[in-house]
């Protein structure tokens, strides 16, 4: 005798009290804080918030540490927190070029105004495991020297100033910011439109779109004209002050791509520029946003769109690594009513088979 | 921290009043999909963000909301969003069709006839019936403006070319008031008959595809076919193992390892309707036991 399928319910309750008592492991070994999370796990942390579009390295501690480590959960939980949270404008532009530098590094130049400057970096490094690191590893204190006073210009400005590498498209102070967040996206689009995606766009994907132009799906001849990481201040036009008040610091990662360049009968060959940005040190997602974000300009620049990672079609719809790990997993969901359905039809069409089969060798003996 | 609070249906009052503006615009253009802004929601994309974020915008403090899924209020997703509801907005919940001021569903339409003043609201994975087709956006609402749907006829005729029939169980697409097609959602093509002049308002939320589209009560929805080749809804040829209906849409259920299957009524609550009703299939129990509740 058969009685439909209840207790969905509990079983639901059940499955989460025990994820739970999963997430923290075995009580004997102490809890991670939120602070060891953001203090020891700070490129996770980055990562959540870059992705997340939310720069709050407590909520994407916690995110990962509710995520048990896997980070597109956390930028999952972060962004649906982020929906909900009111708008009351928009920022005034942040200027990289008067970022505090903590890294800052140019490919295309040897040496430039305010020095090639290491920081915090893997680079160079070995790639060996250390079991030192295991437990108890108390590192050295880091080398200081003077605070240079020197200006750190960015490396395509130096180059602009020549007219060697195409302008950056001019601010528009009182021009809306697009935000795919709060109107649909629609197609083609704008390259403010196109960067937000792509800031917000899964590390992995741009990283393989970016390699894939390397390799010559969509080539456009890279340079890393300069890469600098550190702390820019934010700040807000305030409409009853009249003025705009600072917000904070925020630290950022930015990549400008110095790319082939182009020209014409009319117009003077010069470099052209891909654009990377995000929140925290992404080299790695910010380099490979500079690729893509140049290989989208494929239209504009009157280029023939070929490879996936010029089809800006191809590339924003698939990019978002929320809605992409939704649509994929949700093929756990219950499917039956329409398996059912294509049983159903499957099952008529092998009946017809089979039945047009057995009549056949008769037709062939007329025949 | 900042400790997290959230308004009543979950979202906040501007994205509702943004949500309700698409919807208001769905109707006036029946089977036409609107873009519209889509949130990330506390579920995951696919899993029936549109549907929710359509809910959340329609939903009153006085609404009676049921949701399912498969055709069940049982079925794990269905509990999820209905508790979703019954905590961020406090609202009554039923498993009755009858009861239900909001109905949300995925991939079933209630086998009980829909009232005026009823909303049924559908979680749509892929809004575009032309999009398995052709993969572009721009394309495929170029070809909707200009209404050329030669491309989906086509498809359904080499079906027929190449199998005989119309190859397409679920997510059958319709024609509504003789202008735009359009993707059911993927229900089964049994439930068609019933998106047309039906009483209730039928709305379709995709959160991740960023539309939404509707059919006002009393619009007509045709399946597309050929004359020769007529619309016809499958159903297998069975009566409900537990309350004996002959014409609702079933599940097949397997029942061992060597070929036993019963088929029961995919529709929870019609089925339960049906038994209370002293309706009696071969395989019946005992009056139905513990009900769906929140």
């Amino acid at each position: 005798m058969y009685v439909a399928v209840k207790g969905g319910e509990r079983a639901i309750e059940n499955a989460h009290r025990l994820l739970a008592h999963e997430r923290r492991g075995d009580r004997e070994v102490p809890e991670l804080t939120l602070a060891q999370i953001y203090e020891q796990l700070a490129l996770g942390v980055d990562r959540v918030m870059a992705e997340g579009s939310l720069y709050d390295r407590e909520l994407a501690a916690l995110a990962i540490k509710q995520a048990r480590g896997d980070l597109i959960e956390a930028i999952f939980l972060v962004r649906a927190f982020r929906a909900t949270l009111p708008r009351f404008g928009a920022t005034e532009p942040v200027d990289t070029g008067r970022m505090q530098i903590r890294r800052r590094i140019s490919s295309t130049f040897k040496d430039i105004p305010g020095g090639q400057i290491l920081g915090p970096t893997f680079d160079y490094t070995h790639r060996l495991l250390d079991p030192q690191l295991a437990e108890g590893f108390v590192p050295e204190v880091p080398a200081t020297g003077e605070v240079s006073e020197a200006e750190m210009p960015r490396v395509t400005d130096i180059l602009g100033r020549d007219g060697l590498i195409e302008p950056s498209p001019q601010a528009e102070p009182d021009a809306p910011v697009g935000d795919l967040t709060r109107e649909p996206l629609s197609f083609p689009a704008d390259r403010d439109l196109r960067l937000q995606n792509l800031a917000r766009a899964d590390e992995g994907f741009l990283l393989a779109l970016g390699y894939s132009t390397q390799r010559g799906y969509g080539r456009n001849h890279p340079f890393a004209g300069e890469i600098r990481f550190g702390e820019v201040e934010v700040e807000f036009f305030a409409e009853d002050a009249g003025f705009a008040v600072p917000l904070g610091a925020i630290a950022l990662t930015e990549c400008q791509m110095v790319n082939q360049f182009k020209g014409s009968a009319t117009e003077a060959p010069c470099f052209t520029r891909g654009y990377g940005l995000a929140f925290g040190q992404s080299e790695r997602k910010t380099m490979s946003m500079a690729l893509v974000d140049r290989s989208l300009r494929a239209r504009e620049l009157g280029e023939e769109v070929r490879a996936p990672a010029q089809d800006e079609e191809f590339v924003m719809s698939h990019s978002d690594n929320v809605q992409a790990t939704g649509f994929v997993e949700h093929l756990k969901l219950p499917h039956y009513v329409d398996f059912q359905s294509e049983l159903g039809l499957l099952r008529r069409l092998r009946q017809e088979f089979a039945e047009a089969n057995a009549s056949e060798p008769l037709q062939e003996a007329a025949e | 921290m900042n400790a997290p609070s959230y308004n009543f249906a979950y979202l906040d009052e501007q994205t509702k009043r943004m949500i309700r503006r698409a919807i208001l615009k769905a109707i006036a253009i029946p089977g036409y999909q609107v873009p519209f802004a889509s949130r990330e929601m506390p579920m995951p994309y696919g899993w029936g963000t549109g549907g929710v974020q359509v809910t959340a915008a329609i939903l009153g403090p006085d609404d009676i909301l049921k949701v399912i899924d498969q055709g069940s209020d049982d079925t794990t997703n269905a509990i999820s969003i209905r508790k979703f509801f019954g905590k961020t907005a406090g609202v009554a919940t039923t498993t009755l069709t009858m009861e239900a001021t909001v109905i949300q569903t995925r991939h079933r339409i209630p086998e009980a006839p829909l009232h005026e003043g009823q909303v049924l609201v559908y979680q749509v994975p892929i809004p575009e019936p032309l999009r398995f087709l052709e993969p572009r956006e721009t394309e495929t609402r170029r070809m909707h403006a200009l209404a050329e749907y030669g491309l989906m006829h086509v498809k359904l005729y080499e079906d027929i070319a190449r199998f005989g029939h119309i190859a397409t169980s679920y997510a059958y697409p319709v024609k509504v008031n003789a202008r735009y097609v359009m993707d059911p959602s993927p229900t089964p093509k049994f439930d068609n008959p019933k998106m047309d002049n039906c009483a209730a308002l039928q709305l379709f939320g995709a959160g991740r595809e960023k539309r939404i589209y509707a059919i006002p009560p009393y619009t007509t929805v045709v399946s597309l076919d050929f004359e020769d080749h007529p619309f016809k809804p499958y159903r297998f040829d069975a009566p409900c193992a537990l309350c004996g209906a002959e014409n609702s849409y079933l599940d097949e259920i397997v029942t061992d390892d060597k070929g036993g299957r019963m088929f029961v009524c995919s529709d929870t609550d019609y089925c339960e309707q049906r038994q209370a009703e002293g309706h009696r299939g071969r395989e019946s129990a005992a009056p139905h036991k513990e009900r769906a509740h929140v």
